[in-house]
């Protein structure tokens, strides 16, 4: 009696601290993942609420945090509708339209187009491909550099067909404030066209060879193969490549800067350069943020169904 | 008390009930196999054993003591898993010896630990290996040694056969049931395959939503199935099941099996079968396996009841040890395993017997044994 | 007879697969010609004197090659008004993204563990925030970066003067290190989570049952079987750290912490005295080395990286 007695305290303190580190022990995965979890709690969606917020006060050039409603965003929408002569911000938004469209378009058609030739068991794939695909490993500032000197009319491609003898051949997009943005484009497409071709490659090479097999038992030609059975199999690609390329769109801002350095009297914006001006450069603090905030939602419309049908799917 | 005591254990994911309410006992040196159809449970289970899975109610007790809080380590249990789950990264012999470093076993008595392990699996050459440099059944080795090499209360293995082919199955079936009969221990083996459960097992669970459907010996499992499900899932072919009409006649109690031709068979049913009678004039489900329903030559000579009938042979399948066919009876088709030199061609009349001593009765609407 | 006709087919088949092979190759030989042109441009550029591209074809091998203006771009060429070459610069980039490369993998690697062994109820909607934030234009997020940023300096100054040291508050560089393991984490975290997904549970059971802990089964178990994953991430984040230009500019766009595609992006469009173009292509071959190497050394995990990051969930 007298021993149980005694053991008795002993036991319940031992099993105590037992079940506390015990308890800590099952939190340490938690405990692990809440930094970065933190981190991104505070620094993206709370930094997004703080931004949100500075959109509807009157900072200039240092934040102020009296709300003084929605001023900003009725500026902007003023300047959507100022289009002769074009405010920062209508030239902004259609240079995103025009820049947007052309960009995932021709990079899509592009890339799917060397995908297919690259298909087709040629000799050098290996040599091939590299080559399509380097320019995205360049800085948009690299990539800046170079094309500005290749299309520089003084020093570029015009003065080289000059050189030859071509003398009449006129390339001035780049110094042109209507034509500047599709310099972006070309540029643009160089850089990331050789990447949807590698994503359009692996889908290709993804595709039951059986499935072909069937196709060309069935009486289909090579392009009705194509266009019937390959293409509309390689639907989730286009999917996620439009997803990639949407989002390297909006958020394209170095490669403005360091291609046009904004273009004549800013003629080359995109939202990105708009809001970074207005924010650092022009002192326009709260107009930058609402700016932000719209390219913000632009985003999000596209990307958080893409995320929650993705993440769903996964969870099943 | 049992060595390996389940008391109304249940597992909640949410709302998902998995366990429904497990009580299972088995004796120190016992071979409980768990076995059932995908999703019954069996694998839950066997995981809360082993910890890797908390329990929501109910308790685990090995050798007298509560395990149900205990982590996976503090157990004293050894697993093999279906995967194997051999570190890839690490030789065969640091795999096997991973766990006694953790619990900081000294470097000389690991290596002792190794080899006598390695001497009775004959994995001796092996040590040195990465997982990635062997067959499915050396894979299959390692994976017994680096549970053997514990020396633990309770071995758990799930599914470890699956991912090997049908010969190599055989031949570690026989070497698992070998190391059972040579060490002695207590083991607790998860499986699908019906064939492995008979063949290991000292006890069985048939499992089925969650629910234990039978507990007891592969003797009593199969020729006793507690319900139709059981009946059904245990034995290949599987027990035919048919729908038969019981009738009190002036000679006893009879069952009507409907035959395509409009002739039913009529079975006198042997008096060794008690509480059929409530159901005279009633529809009940008849069951026999198909080794008890051959030809005249083949059947059971101590058999008491055996009565023979003439069948239309629709489809012969010879299986070289046997030869099964395929007739019309009770709506259903029948097997039947007659010997393998039964000269039989499809489309004749044969002279079948039918062997009472093996039949089973059951309700048709709670599925559960008659007689 | 019929053997007759059916050569003559056969020779027509010939003829248009004949076709059809020089149309690919030709397209295929175009476009390569294309995408290699500016990178060419570059390197033929940056290997001319000045008198040689005032007067030549921009296409035309350099006739007397000069290391010259990759010496000047290196150790001599003007940044602002600071004229010493963009190696300091490079180094700048080395020390923030070697650190910033680190930090994020391995955090990356343990989320990505926690992720897919250790679930918890909302560890869908936990990744899902964190993924999102893969995709957030970083215009939404740089002003209040900016104050904080600025709070730090200014509490780094205060350091300084009561105990005369900053302990590297306000230090640019490590401000950037900070901004790119922060805005770094989801792609590092969804590349390990991808990864760790696939690799089998059974073996975390194992070694569970052979007694390991957390950060043991990590250790030994994980991180040993994940090379691969560790090379596409040390790469992605490596590529897209050394190549920002947005947070560099704003947080360090002037002064002498500024990283490298700063200090390029100023040497180009500066506007003071002769532009000399061969030395801006020089320094421009220079920022765009290090990821050049990469690519061409693990192009494989580099495209890998790519696609990972690209194809979701």
């Amino acid at each position: 009696m007298n021993t149980i007695a005694t053991t008795d305290p002993l036991k319940t303190r031992s099993r105590q601290r037992s079940t506390l580190r015990g308890k800590l022990q099952d939190a340490l995965p938690q405990i692990v993942l809440a930094p970065s979890f933190l981190l991104t709690i505070v620094f993206v969606y709370g930094f997004i609420v703080w931004t949100g917020y500075l959109s509807l006060t009157n900072s200039k050039t240092f934040p102020s945090y009296a709300i003084t409603g929605t001023r900003a965003y009725e500026r902007l929408w003023r300047w959507t509708l100022e289009s002769d002569p074009p405010s920062s911000w209508y030239t902004s938004i259609t240079n995103m339209g025009i820049f947007g469209s052309l960009y995932i378009g021709i990079c899509l058609a592009l890339g799917l187009l060397l995908a297919i030739l690259l298909d087709q068991k040629i000799r050098g794939e290996g040599v091939l491909r590299p080559i399509f695909l380097y320019p995205m490993a360049l800085s948009f500032i690299v990539t800046g550099v170079a094309w500005k000197w290749f299309l520089d009319p003084g020093l570029g491609l015009e003065q080289t067909l000059h050189h030859m003898g071509w003398t009449s051949f006129h390339f001035d997009w780049i110094k042109n404030k209507d034509f500047v943005i599709y310099t972006v484009v070309i540029a643009g497409v160089w850089q990331a066209s050789g990447f949807v071709m590698a994503m359009f490659l692996a889908g290709l090479r993804g595709i039951d060879g059986e499935i072909m097999k069937a196709a060309q038992i069935d009486g289909a030609s090579s392009f009705q193969l194509y266009r019937r059975i390959i293409i509309p199999l390689l639907r989730p690609i286009f999917l996620s490549a439009f997803i990639v390329l949407a989002h390297m769109a909006i958020k394209s801002y170095d490669l403005v800067v360091a291609l046009t350095s904004g273009g004549p009297g800013g003629s080359a914006w995109l939202p990105s350069n708009f809001m970074y001006e207005y924010t650092f450069k022009r002192n326009e603090m709260a107009v930058g943020s609402a700016s932000a905030i719209i390219m913000l939602m632009t985003i999000s419309a596209i990307i958080v169904p893409y995320l929650y049908s993705e993440l769903k799917e996964k969870a099943r | 008390m049992a060595f390996l005591q389940i008391s109304s254990l249940r597992k909640r994911y949410g709302s998902l009930e998995i366990l429904k309410g497990i009580d299972i006992e088995l004796d120190e040196g016992g071979f409980l196999v768990l076995v059932g159809p995908s999703g019954c449970g069996k694998s839950t289970l066997l995981n809360t054993i082993a910890g890797l899975e908390a329990i929501t109610q109910g308790d685990i007790l090995v050798d007298g003591n509560s395990i149900a809080d205990l982590h996976p380590s503090k157990r004293d249990i050894a697993m093999v898993f279906q995967s194997y789950a051999l570190y890839p990264n690490m030789t065969v012999a640091g795999n096997i010896s991973f766990g006694m470093e953790m619990r900081g076993v000294p470097l000389a008595e690991r290596k002792q630990a190794i080899e006598k392990v390695a001497k009775v699996l004959q994995i001796g050459h092996l040590l040195d290996r990465k997982p990635g440099q062997l067959s499915g059944g050396q894979r299959q080795r390692v994976a017994m040694g680096r549970a053997l090499v514990r020396d633990p209360k309770l071995f758990l293995f799930d599914e470890p056969l699956s991912n090997l082919d049908a010969k190599l199955r055989v031949d570690m079936r026989i070497e698992i049931k070998r190391l059972h009969q040579t060490t002695g221990k207590t083991i607790v083996y998860v499986t699908h395959d019906q064939i492995e459960a008979m063949t290991l097992a000292t006890k069985i669970a048939v499992m089925k939503d969650g629910l234990v459907q039978q507990f007891g010996t592969p003797f009593e499992i199969y020729n006793n199935p507690a319900n139709m499900f059981v009946a059904d899932f245990m034995g290949s072919p599987a027990m035919n099941l048919l729908t038969g009409a019981i009738e009190q006649a002036n000679d006893g109690l009879h069952v009507t099996l409907e035959r395509p031709s409009g002739n039913p068979v009529r079975l006198a049913i042997p008096a060794r079968l008690q509480g059929l009678e409530a159901y005279a004039g009633r529809q009940v489900v008849f069951g026999i396996r198909p080794e008890a329903l051959t030809d005249p030559e083949g059947a059971d000579r101590n058999a008491v009841a055996v009565v023979e009938n003439e069948c239309l042979i629709e489809v012969v399948e010879p299986a070289g040890s046997d030869t099964f066919a395929v007739i019309k009876l009770g709506g259903k088709e029948v097997v039947a395993r007659l010997r393998a030199d039964a000269r039989i061609n499809a489309g004749q009349n044969v002279r079948l017997a039918f062997n009472l001593d093996k039949a089973v009765f059951f309700d048709p609407q709670s599925q559960a044994r008659i007689a | 007879m019929s053997g007759h006709s059916q050569s003559a087919s056969g020779s027509a088949v010939n003829l248009t697969r004949w076709i059809n092979r020089t149309v690919i190759y030709g397209l295929l030989v175009f476009f390569a010609i294309v995408y290699l042109m500016p990178l060419f441009v570059m390197v033929v550029t940056s290997f001319k004197t000045m008198d040689e591209i005032q007067s030549g074809n921009m296409l035309a091998l350099p006739q007397s090659p000069t290391i010259e203006p990759w010496l000047k771009a290196w150790g001599e060429v003007c940044v602002g008004l600071t004229c010493a070459g963009i190696k300091g610069y490079f180094w700048n980039s080395i020390k923030m993204v070697v650190p910033a490369v680190v930090i994020s993998t391995v955090m990356g690697a343990l989320n990505g563990y926690v992720l897919t062994k250790w679930r918890f109820p909302g560890h869908t909607l936990v990744f899902g925030l964190m993924l999102f934030a893969c995709f957030i234009p970083f215009q939404s997020v740089l002003l209040p970066m900016a104050t904080i940023l600025g709070n730090l300096g200014r509490f780094g100054n205060s350091l300084e003067d009561t105990i005369g040291t900053s302990l590297g508050f306000g230090n640019p560089t490590e401000n950037l290190v900070i901004v790119h393991v922060i805005y770094g984490l989801g792609f590092t975290t969804l590349f390990f989570r991808n990864f760790y997904e696939a690799f089998p549970s059974e073996l975390v059971k194992a070694a569970q049952v052979d007694g390991a802990g957390f950060f043991q089964i990590f250790r030994r178990i994980m991180l040993p079987n994940s090379l691969p994953i560790i090379v596409v991430t040390v790469i992605y984040q490596f590529t897209n750290i050394w190549n920002d230009f947005l947070f560099a500019s704003a947080y360090a766009g002037t002064g002498d912490a500024m990283p490298m595609t700063v200090a390029l992006n100023n040497i180009v469009n500066t506007s003071t005295g002769v532009v000399e173009y061969n030395v801006n292509m020089a320094s421009a071959m220079i920022a765009a080395l290090p990821t050049l190497l990469v690519y061409i050394v693990a192009g494989r995990y580099f495209v890998r990286g790519l696609m990972a990051g690209a194809v979701k969930g």
